[in-house]
């Protein structure tokens, strides 16, 4: 019985070591979409993409986010102004652009978005970014 | 014997002392709220006396809110005051920053005697009707709790002297204006009592456990006078 539980417990250990070895073997760049918007997106649209009012609109279960998905890469790179509705409701702010993003990271950014906060939308491959983002010639290449 | 029983006593007695010593050192300082607030500021005028050590209160000022009304020190008269510098199209601070301050309003949207005021650094695009849209937009329908005000730029910028909340134009940040997202909790006294990082949501708590400190000192100190 008592060595059972000692067997357990190494068990255990091993499992606990193992996953913390694993999880060195991914870069940080597992969560870089989560980061992205933290760092680039989250002091308007708020922490959990909830927007602010009737002031900057939300991403979180967005309609916008959903119809306009081949319009996204370039409203990051590029910006946008004037009036725009998400989810019924008017909004009418300046969003500013984002020529320090790579194009994968902008890749990674909007996949966080499609796919978290209620949205359940296409995610799209580094190649889909940087040709969408060729329509605005936003894309580095990279 | 009576010795013995003197040294238990005195033992049991010091062993008391330091249990309750370090019980009070558990509980007592984090959270039990201060009696007064701190006084903040630089004096540069003259005292009257040798115990004269206020610092100057904030200076008169005539601004023009989103409800096209001019506001003075005197529409704050009898109140307390929380204020903040902006502009309508920052692209970096702003938003986060007028969400808390949106918190700390709602906090006290009951209370008439806690005011808001929000000035914009950015008078040549922010005129009024872009003030009032703004207000409205976060939900405030009238200036009569939270005003957006502007005035000349110099004089805006004095202003954010006065209330220490840093405000400068500066070419080389993101929408052209470099400000520190500070909150001023100022008393009926014109006088700066608190200053909070709007960027920080703990210290928006803490303005928002201040308020009620300065509301009680301000009900203490002037019973009839300024109603």
């Amino acid at each position: 019985m008592r060595s059972r539980s000692l067997r357990l417990a190494g068990a255990g250990a091993l499992l606990l070591t193992l996953a913390f070895s694993l999880e060195s073997c991914f870069t940080e760049r597992q969560n870089e979409g989560a980061q992205l918007y933290a760092a680039h997106c989250s002091s308007c649209h708020g922490d959990q993409g909830q927007g602010l009012e009737r002031l900057i609109p939300p991403v979180a279960a967005a309609d916008y986010i959903a119809q306009h998905r081949t319009e996204l890469p370039c409203l990051v790179r590029k910006g946008m102004q004037g009036d725009i509705v998400v989810n019924g409701i008017h909004y009418n702010q300046v969003m500013p652009g984002h020529e320090d993003l790579t194009d994968s990271q902008i890749t990674n950014l909007l996949n966080f978005l499609q796919t978290n906060w209620g949205n359940t939308n296409q995610s799209y491959t580094i190649r889909e970014t940087s040709e969408l983002l060729g329509r605005c010639n936003g894309s580095d290449g990279q | 014997m009576t010795t013995s029983l003197r040294r238990a006593g005195l033992l049991l007695a010091a062993a008391g002392a330091a249990l309750s010593f370090s019980l009070g050192s558990c509980s007592a300082p984090a959270d039990k709220p201060a009696e007064r607030l701190s006084i903040y500021g630089i004096k540069h005028s003259e005292p009257t006396s040798p115990a004269d050590t206020l610092p100057d209160p904030i200076p008169a000022f005539r601004l023009t809110d989103q409800d096209r009304q001019v506001i003075t020190n005197q529409t704050f008269a009898g109140k307390i005051y929380v204020t903040d510098f902006f502009f309508a199209t920052c692209p970096s601070i702003c938003p986060k920053m007028q969400s808390e301050l949106l918190r700390v309003y709602k906090a006290f949207e009951d209370n008439p005697k806690v005011l808001f005021l929000s000035h914009t650094i950015d008078p040549a695009h922010d005129s009024i009707p872009v003030l009032r849209d703004y207000a409205e937009r976060l939900g405030i329908q009238n200036a009569s709790r939270w005003h957006f005000a502007t005035a000349g730029r110099d004089s805006i910028f004095a202003l954010a002297k006065a209330y220490m909340t840093g405000a400068e134009a500066d070419a080389s940040v993101p929408g052209g204006y470099a400000h520190s997202g500070t909150f001023a909790l100022i008393d009926s006294q014109r006088r700066v009592r608190g200053l909070y990082d709007g960027m920080v949501p703990e210290q928006v708590d803490q303005l928002i456990k201040d308020i009620p400190v300065l509301l009680k000192e301000e009900a203490e100190t002037q019973p009839v006078a300024a109603k």
